[in-house]
């Protein structure tokens, strides 16, 4: 390469990088740094959360509201998908509908509509009750079954996509053949549609649960206070208690787990066949 | 042979899943329309009360024109930037290109509370703390990568040969960029464009971190408004905000559809 077309080359390339070496990576080692410097110098912060009983009861609400919303979100995506990729046309569009206007509203309205359906006084309740099933309201906000059905909202449409990428491509001639031989449509979906579909079910359980773990705002606002997961926990110490070092290491830990669970994720599938 | 389609069973649970996915946003509605001052359905005292208060309040409308500003600049920069960047990876493959693809879509794989402490201690230390040019920095390292993602989609779909073609009668690459390549993107411009704008307008996991009272967008009044005591106001927001966001899909639909007609005949 000439010199003058590896200095054009290099206009068009580095701005973008050199921003976000400035801005993105030099904090993020700033952020390192400081989970072993704050409050005091020493890898208290690291001790800590393996030692506290409070950070490990957070952790293990955290894992397992985690793994419930992905485990629901994806079976869900799963119908939906279904029935995008397979649907008569006009249920196709009218899923396109359902899924999109979701996906592009913001994830603060969408954990308000929740509050408005689950509190007491809300519309589940109040069905409930005029309905004469029960007497009294059934408390479905500000605890965990609040987090689950609001984060497992926010998630659906995050894993349709990777499973309708890969639904796409099985060809319709298989499941033509196993009929062909006789099989019954249960048969035909548990030992030919399901095992083919599997790399999209990887995806998205992978893509939902890493995105899950880091999220903050749905449980925030629906757990009211009440069901701390980790990232809401990190929240809380810097805006609160200004436990700076101890987000810090927590954040380290958390960037440590989601890069383990991303690198399986590269590992077991390939990325391309879920973008499609 | 037909292909068999989707049974009973599972197309009425598919029904279910979707009134799951629609319902918190028509619950919104009703709500907007009480006449009281608290959160309640109306039990016939329909009003506009809500919304009036809404076209009344400076605050409000100041969050709204912050927001606003802050998405338009952040999305003219993001795009600026990943335009520059997925060009000069699609001219020339180097050893170097994963590894730069890779790093500029850092920021879209680390979980959300990383990167809003990452960036307040960048934001603190640069002195942009509470500003708006530090809130749209930090909105720009969140939506870059997205739109990065846009343009180099849209890139792979674009015949090479085009720019072969530009070079070989004697075009400079900066020629080549804005009469040649970009006309030729468009969609993909404009896809990354709205892409950062959306997301720089409803972005809050960031925001909580790098402002405190100077910078409230409209996120940060609606997130404070959900934390304190929940003010109707927030209902007749949500409903404008649904509005346009189910028009804006809907046109896009039809638009899609009648386009797919015109191909047709």
């Amino acid at each position: 390469m000439s010199r003058r077309a590896l200095v054009e080359w290099g206009l068009f390339v580095a701005p973008l990088p050199v921003v976000l070496v400035i801005a993105y990576l030099v904090p993020l080692l700033g952020i390192f740094q400081w989970s072993f410097t704050d409050p005091q110098p020493g890898i208290g912060n690291y001790v800590k959360i393996a030692t506290d009983p409070i950070i490990h009861s957070i952790a293990w609400r955290t894992l397992r509201i985690c793994l419930l919303v992905t485990v629901v979100s994806v079976a869900i995506a799963y119908l939906i998908s279904y029935h995008w990729v397979f649907g008569p046309p006009w249920r196709q569009r009218l899923i396109e509908v359902c899924v999109l206007i979701p996906f592009w509203i913001s994830v603060l309205i969408r954990a308000f509509g929740w509050v408005i359906v689950l509190r007491p006084r809300g519309l589940v309740n109040e069905w409930l009750m005029t309905a004469g099933l029960i007497a009294e309201p059934l408390a479905l906000v500000r605890n965990e079954i609040g987090v689950v059905i609001g984060m497992v909202h926010f998630m659906v449409p995050f894993a349709i996509f990777p499973l309708m990428a890969v639904m796409r491509q099985i060809d319709p001639r298989v499941m033509a053949a196993a009929r062909g031989l006789g099989a019954w449509p249960i048969r035909r979906f548990v030992e030919v549609f399901l095992p083919l579909s599997l790399p999209g079910i990887v995806g998205a359980f992978f893509i939902v649960f890493i995105f899950a773990l880091g999220f903050f705002i749905t449980p925030a606002i629906l757990g009211g206070g009440r069901v701390v997961m980790i990232a809401e926990y990190v929240f809380l110490q810097m805006s609160q208690t200004a436990n700076w070092g101890l987000g810090a290491a927590l954040s380290v830990v958390l960037l440590v787990f989601v890069s383990i669970m991303i690198w399986v994720l590269l590992k077991i599938t390939r990325v391309e066949k879920l973008v499609g | 042979m037909r292909q068999q389609g989707p049974g009973r069973t599972s197309t009425a649970l598919a029904y279910l899943a979707m009134l799951f996915l629609l319902l918190p946003l028509f619950a919104v509605i009703p709500v907007s329309f009480t006449g009281k001052r608290f959160l309640s359905m109306p039990e016939g005292d329909w009003s506009l009360r809500h919304y009036q208060a809404l076209a009344e309040s400076s605050e409000w409308l100041g969050s709204i024109g912050t927001s606003l500003v802050i998405a338009l600049i952040a999305a003219v920069i993001s795009t600026v930037l990943a335009t520059a960047f997925s060009l000069g990876i699609w001219y020339r493959r180097s050893k170097l290109t994963p590894l730069l693809i890779g790093f500029v879509l850092l920021p879209m794989a680390v979980p959300p509370i990383i990167s809003a402490l990452v960036l307040y201690f960048f934001e603190t230390g640069a002195n942009l703390y509470d500003t708006i040019p530090g809130v749209i920095i930090a909105h720009v390292v969140i939506a870059v990568p997205y739109a990065v993602v846009t343009l180099l989609v849209s890139l792979s779909q674009l015949d090479r040969r085009i720019e072969l073609a530009a070079r070989n009668l004697g075009a400079s690459v900066w020629q080549t960029s804005f009469l040649v390549i970009l006309p030729n993107l468009k969609l993909g411009l404009v896809s990354a464009a709205f892409l950062s704008f959306i997301l720089s307008w409803e972005e809050i996991a960031v925001t909580l971190f790098v402002t405190s009272f100077e910078v409230i967008t409209l996120p940060r009044r609606i997130w404070s408004g959900l934390r304190d005591n929940i003010d109707p106001v927030i209902a007749a927001v949500s409903v404008v905000l649904i509005a346009v966001t189910v028009s804006a899909i809907v046109i896009r639909l039809i638009v899609q559809a009648q386009r797919g007609r015109g191909v047709e005949q």
